[in-house]
């Protein structure tokens, strides 16, 4: 991947070995490769993730199956759950944050490169912290190897009584180790973000994708603070023989509860809002016009993350909180339905009146709006607290989730991948295996997650490692296993694909999608410094202005 | 070429459609009740007034939900199939439209209404399963979670027992609920019946309170929703609602003491002079252990280990035996006993109706 | 790739974005305040909730001189950027040693506090529930002074050597505004703490 794109000719550039080669990517502070070593190690984490939600569906495929013993099922389904949200689905968004963030705004870098590179391998630490701990994790008795309390750890499970050994240790201290590297990520996003701009970028002028970076950026430091405070006091507790959770002293487990999912609540919304961030700059690209409604897609994304932020507890529905307390839970959980519904009509919204290209990026969006919009309605379903007395830690909530996340996260991320790979590699996802990709996937997607909704109205609780015949669970457990194993199919063919077009994609140019923003003003890849000369712009499409001076977006806003 | 575009775009949704019908279709079969007895645990086969109060709303909360899924599913297929680029566009592009500040407060106001009346409906619900006072008839019953079983306590009727909860069942005219307070020995817990209403969870040092008011009579399954531990999957819950007369005969039958069978004194010797009475209990014998299930009517219960294993001669004598055959993780130790101290103690467990 | 428009004015000299350092720090900050927001909440959630051992009533004394103490280092380091920033270095540099000399203070008044308690009253960290959260929340405080405190200590080594300029005082001010959220948190752990929980 060459990094220098003025060749003067006549020069001979020697071919560096390629120990010299992997000694710069190690000690790279470009933001562009971090954000490249971001999305590697998250796809790494999402083979080993995706491997353990194979293991956990053989092992339901029937009632009373007997493929793993119930002590290695728990470590499945809590290291699936932890390595899939810390160490692959953060590091992944803030790989693409960390690339197109600076190019959008028109910045030669991160604001703090060295902090960058830093908080990068933190993270990467602290996911190989997690897995160390199937070697390293065992203490008395035998108890030990990978953590097994599911990735709340709830108190007192996590306790020292409840978790001898060293298990739960390596969960804490894995996310508080990447917890640090993603506050120094968010830190460096936000510095960047209102320093850093071109001139000309007003605040109001920067692409979605920048406001929503800048908004995540925020929830992460108010988010991820609390799961690294409550680590600490866990540790305290293990350790010190602190009393924080410790139900015999006096102690509370709802505390934990309380400080987990204040975390884990808004965390959900920093993993969705950078994806709203790729919906907002792909859809308009692949309907030929310009996102509808800019200023209220900025106010509703602010507003869902304020909101986000008083809704936590509907995670606790089933606690025994008084009526009041799960009344007001319902009506923040419910309302917060209404910005995000808002962005779904804007992006529809922006296809209307359009001239549809139904490109590989463009059929992840439009899988995108479809599930998301099905995942918010689960969501909101499960707001009704009485009804989620019932559909509370069941199988109907491990079918919402995964519908946000995989029939969400995923697919945005699935469009991201097609259509920035030409930007950071310089040649074009095949397009044929990009459309097997995403059928094999869909289809894949639909068997597993549409039919899981059905065992957990059934009465199927989550996390358990077998199940009763004659529930009416077992041919449906059996047709999600299938669809998970297409699934894997389809991730095949995804990293197939990204190694094949590396070396045999047709060559991208700068500008392959004919889009707005200045990532696609310089050459693919772009070259180290990005741009030769600081741009200017005077709207939120400079592109568009340029490839349209009769009719400049300038001269709207 | 975008002939082709349209057949993949209107396949997608065609595929989209049947695959919906199919698994409605799948829902209704998984609805089907599996015969009289013992009842399912579907969610919208309520028994008792609280998992119908939820039912109720549920179906609410799913009709509105579903018109909006209708509805907005409506404009994005419609704009998928009508504004896709065709070959004739190359070059052109549409009107480029900014925004609508009409469209966006009609897609603010309106989703704002349907929260209002949707916290209102669930608000109703809410106050009314959790702020419902007890009535003077109400049965009590005290829930321990342990790891991995169910302690269950009468007060007022000087009850223990384990696993398997009796109670009698309601007649809307004259109620006789159940009130059961949630409390745990270890971590925290979840009791959940489904046909029987809303999970509460079991919480250490944070009582928590639930009723039901089964108007069925039957066997209604559940089973711990919390993650415990290793064997959280096997804390299973058997609800025997019954009828006046053999609640009564029930309660009776559980507050007389152990049955002392003189054909059983050697096997009570084994179970006296091992490490079995540390842990459990048999009212009217020196046992008072309260880790563990209390045994002393033991026989009065269809299954073991929480649910794990039909209560059997077999399954008992493998239980105490070795526990990990049965359910690998349970806190019950492997007793190391004698073949001959194996047998003469499962004979003792069986006289314990 | 340069000028989009033809129309368009003269950005270049109005184009002013703010520093930074001071946006980086004002983000570490959000992030910290989160941190001690939660630890505050544990205390005064336990608060009378221990079973056994001291109450706060019985064995907290209000630590007055050293908060006075370490409330006056905020005002020193104050004067000490802006004479940095007027190019004073003297007295910069005098400031600033009283910065340290003060926060130093400071914790040795914690140290002096938990020496007391620990073998006085017997009240660690272990006790019981109020041992726990008084020692988890003065205790993330005092390494945050410390953390402040290595950092000042560096600052006055390239200062006594003559290195710190005029041209750092923005690098100064960063540091400054850490400094004075330390002290703002004591604040909040002091008024909670020494006020509120006895």
């Amino acid at each position: 991947m060459s990094s220098n794109a003025i060749t003067i000719p006549g020069t001979h550039i020697e071919a560096r070995p390629w120990v010299d080669e992997l000694h710069q990517w190690l000690t790279t502070v470009d933001h562009k490769r971090l954000g490249i070593l971001y999305i590697i190690s998250a796809l790494l984490f999402l083979a080993i993730g995706g491997v353990e939600a194979l293991i956990i569906r053989i092992q339901l495929m029937h009632s009373h199956n007997d493929f793993v013993s119930p002590e290695v099922f728990n470590r499945m389904f809590t290291m699936h759950g932890t390595t899939m949200i810390f160490f692959v689905a953060m590091p992944v968004l803030f790989g693409f944050a960390n690339y197109l963030v600076p190019l959008m705004i028109g910045a030669r870098d991160m604001a703090f490169p060295r902090l960058n590179a830093f908080s990068f391998w933190l993270s990467f630490l602290g996911g190989l912290l997690l897995y160390f701990s199937f070697l390293g994790g065992s203490g008395l008795y035998g108890a030990g190897s990978a953590p097994d309390v599911g990735w709340w750890s709830y108190a007192p499970l996590g306790a020292r009584a409840f978790s001898p050994g060293h298990s739960s240790d390596y969960w804490t201290l894995a996310l508080l180790v990447s917890g640090f590297g993603s506050i120094g990520t968010a830190i460096n996003i936000i510095a960047t973000i209102l320093c850093l701009r071109c001139p000309g970028m007003k605040i109001n002028r920067m692409p979605l994708l920048v406001w929503m970076n800048l908004v995540m950026a925020g929830m992460v430091l108010l988010a991820i603070t609390p799961l690294s405070a409550a680590q600490i006091m866990l540790l305290i507790d293990r350790y010190l023989g602190g009393h924080f959770f410790d139900t015999q002293a006096g102690g509370s487990a709802v505390l934990w509860m309380h400080f987990f999912w204040i975390f884990g609540h808004p965390e959900v919304y920093v993993l969705i809002i950078p994806c709203f961030a790729f919906m907002s700059e792909i859809i308009p690209v692949f309907s030929r016009k310009p996102i509808f409604g800019y200023p209220v897609m900025v106010a509703a994304t602010v507003c869902i993350a304020f909101v986000s932020m008083s809704v936590w507890a509907h995670h606790m529905f089933t606690i025994g909180m008084n009526s009041y307390a799960n009344s007001f839970f319902t009506l923040t959980t419910m309302a917060v339905g209404v910005p995000t519904g808002i962005k779904i009509f804007n992006w529809i919204g922006t296809m209307w009146g359009g001239r549809i290209q139904f490109k590989t990026p463009m059929l992840f969006s439009i899988g995108f709006l479809f599930q998301f919009l099905i995942a918010g309605l689960t969501g909101i379903m499960m707001a009704a607290s009485p009804f989620d007395w019932q559909l509370s830690l069941s199988y109907f909530v491990v079918a919402h989730f995964h519908y946000v996340i995989v029939g969400g996260i995923l697919f945005a991320l699935f469009a991201a991948f097609y259509y920035w790979y030409p930007k950071m590699t310089g040649r074009m996802l095949s397009e044929r295996l990009g459309k097997w990709h995403f059928w094999l996937f869909l289809i894949g997607f639909h068997l597993t997650f549409d039919v899981m909704h059905i065992p957990g109205l059934l009465g199927m609780p989550r996390r358990i490692y077998t199940y009763e015949p004659g529930r009416g669970w077992d041919t449906l457990n059996f047709i999600i296993t299938i669809g998970a194993f297409i699934q894997a199919l389809a991730i095949l063919v995804f990293l197939a694909n990204l190694i094949i077009s590396y070396f045999k994609g047709a060559r991208a140019g700068n500008d392959p999608w004919d889009a707005w923003t200045l990532e696609w003003s310089i050459s693919s890849p772009p070259p180290v410094y990005n741009f030769a000369v600081v741009p200017t712009v005077a709207s939120r499409r400079p592109l568009w202005d340029l490839k349209h001076p009769e009719d400049p977006d300038s001269r709207y806003e | 070429m975008s002939m082709l575009r349209m057949k993949s775009s209107t396949l997608r949704f065609l595929a989209q459609t049947i695959l919906l019908l199919f698994w409605s279709a799948l829902a209704v079969w998984a609805n089907e009740p599996k015969g009289p007895f013992p009842h399912g645990t579907n969610i919208f086969a309520p028994a008792s007034t609280p998992a119908k109060s939820i039912a109720d709303l549920s179906v609410f909360v799913l009709v509105i939900t579903g018109i909006i899924f209708v509805v907005v599913c409506a404009l994005l297929v419609y704009s998928v199939i009508k504004f896709r680029g065709r070959a004739t566009d190359a070059g052109r592009e549409p009107a480029q439209v900014y925004g609508s500040t009409q469209i966006e407060l009609a897609w603010t106001i309106i989703p704002i209404l349907i929260v209002v009346v949707l916290f209102l409906a669930t608000a109703r619900v809410i106050h009314a399963i959790q702020d419902a006072p007890e009535p003077a008839g109400a049965v009590q019953v005290t829930a321990i979670g342990h790891q991995y079983w169910w302690e269950f306590r009468y007060p007022k009727l000087g009850i223990v027992t384990a696993n398997e909860l009796h109670i009698p069942v309601s007649d809307p005219s004259h109620p006789t609920p159940t009130f059961l307070q949630l409390l745990s020995a270890d971590t925290d817990h979840s009791f959940w019946v489904p046909e029987l209403g809303g999970k509460t969870d079991l919480i250490p040092n944070h009582p928590n309170r639930m009723w039901m008011d089964p108007q069925r009579t039957g066997v209604f399954l559940g089973q711990c929703a919390q993650y415990c531990g290793t064997q959280h999957a096997k804390m299973l819950l058997r609800v025997s609602v019954d009828g006046p007369e053999d609640f009564a005969a029930w309660v009776r039958a559980q507050q007389s003491l152990a049955v002392e069978d003189a054909g059983a004194i050697a096997g009570r010797r084994v179970f006296e002079s091992n490490a079995c009475m540390n842990c459990h209990a048999v009212a009217g014998t020196a046992a008072d252990g309260r880790f563990g299930p209390d045994l002393t009517h033991l026989m009065s219960r269809a299954t073991i280990a929480a649910g794990a294993a039909k209560n059997t001669h077999d399954n008992l004598r493998l239980w105490i035996q070795d526990p990990r055959a049965i359910k690998a993780g349970s806190l019950m130790p492997a007793m190391k006993l004698s073949d001959a101290d194996l047998d003469a103690v499962v004979s003792y467990m069986e006289t314990l109706r | 790739m340069s000028a989009v428009t033809t129309s368009f004015p003269n950005t270049a000299a109005a184009w002013q974005l703010p520093s930074r350092g001071k946006v980086a720090m004002a983000g570490l900050i959000i992030g910290e305040f989160a941190i001690f927001t939660i630890f505050v909440v544990a205390y005064l959630f336990y608060l009378g909730k221990s079973l056994t051992g001291p109450t706060p009533r019985e064995v907290l004394e209000t630590p007055i001189f050293y908060t006075i103490c370490l409330l006056s280092s905020s005002l020193t380091i104050h004067f000490a950027a802006k004479c940095l920033a007027r190019g004073i270095g003297f007295a910069f540099l005098g400031f600033w040693l009283l910065t340290i000399a003060l926060g130093g203070l400071f914790l040795y008044g914690t140290a002096e506090e938990w020496h007391r308690l620990i073998y006085e009253h017997g009240l660690t960290i272990s006790t019981n529930l109020f041992g726990t959260t008084y020692y988890s929340l003065v205790g993330l405080h005092a390494f945050h002074v410390t953390a402040g405190l290595v950092m000042l200590v560096t600052v006055a080594v390239f200062g006594l050597s003559g290195r710190v300029e005029e041209k750092h005082s923005g690098r100064i001010d960063v540091l400054s505004m850490y400094w004075h959220f330390v002290d703002a948190v004591w604040v909040v752990v002091f008024t909670v703490v020494y006020v509120l929980g006895r």
